[in-house]
């Protein structure tokens, strides 16, 4: 008599290399991100075709030029300076706007440098003047 | 007798050897989780862009999430580059426009990467597109380097 041999075959999946696998897929997440914070300095601009009227003892003119020269109301500064000359005038008059005016040839370092001051300032009504058409 | 065998029996129970291994039963669901983890909270770079080098700043600000911002980017020779595609200035407005009024996204803030030395005319014609477009797009962020 010839007796079959039973092949016993395991029913269940295996899994040792489930293990394996999955810390192949995290490696993968984890090698193609690039985690790059986007940070900046932060404005809203005003709505088209709104422009108001307001009295002069409320501006102060900030005018940047081409080298990157800056005047506060007729008062030639550097940048870093900026800073404490704005936080005093708004602690003078809370109400204070102060008008950013650029040359077209300015470059935009010196533009987010002289915002960064104004940020560092606390100024919250920040006025970008269009140029003159 | 009895107490011998008792004895006995004591020696024998004590040999009982501890088990050396690190029980690995669990390790799949814990890497399952980290995976789960990264994979939720990866958001993929949508456009490469164009190489700038950004100004650095003490003061700023976080953006709100990755999925709800517009990227725009401008280099010093006047280039301005959306979706990654060169575009004129003047095709601003419109392009915002579309996606302001898409609504799948809900857009919340206009991220400018701008060169350091692009010139401020150029941004200004940008400002003036961006206003064209109105709504969430006057929300604007320049984009900088933190300064030390």
């Amino acid at each position: 008599m010839v007796v079959e041999k039973k092949k016993e075959r395991s029913s269940e999946i295996p899994t040792s290399s489930l293990a394996d696998i999955a810390f192949l897929l995290l490696t993968f997440f984890l090698v193609t991100t690039t985690i790059d914070v986007d940070k900046g300095i932060g404005l809203v601009l005003p709505p088209k075709g709104e422009a108001k009227e307001v009295s002069k003892k409320n501006i102060t003119n900030l005018l940047i030029n081409a080298e990157g020269k800056v005047m506060v109301d007729d008062q030639i500064t550097e940048i870093p300076m900026i800073r404490n000359i704005i936080k005093e005038k708004i602690t003078r008059n809370p109400n204070l706007i102060i008008s950013v005016k650029t040359d077209e040839k300015t470059k935009y370092l010196y533009y987010i440098q002289v915002l960064d001051q104004l940020k560092q300032a606390n100024a919250k009504k920040i006025s970008i003047a269009e140029p003159a058409k | 007798m009895t107490k011998e065998k008792e004895r006995s029996a004591l020696k024998f129970s004590r040999k009982v050897k501890a088990e050396a291994g690190i029980p690995t039963a669990s390790l799949p669901d814990i890497v399952f989780m980290l995976i789960l983890f990264f994979m939720v909270s990866t958001v993929f770079k949508e456009f490469r862009g164009i190489p700038v080098r950004l100004p650095a700043a003490k003061q700023i600000e976080k953006l709100p999430g990755k999925r709800n911002v517009v990227y725009l980017w401008a280099d010093d020779r006047d280039r301005v580059s959306m979706d990654d595609k060169f575009i004129d200035i003047k095709e601003i407005s419109n392009i915002m426009y579309n996606k302001l009024s898409d609504p799948m996204k809900q857009i919340r803030v206009v991220s400018m990467k701008v060169d350091q030395q692009a010139k401020m005319g150029t941004i200004t014609q940008i400002h003036e597109e961006l206003r064209e477009a109105g709504g969430a797009a006057l929300n604007v962020n320049y984009s900088t380097k933190t300064a030390n």
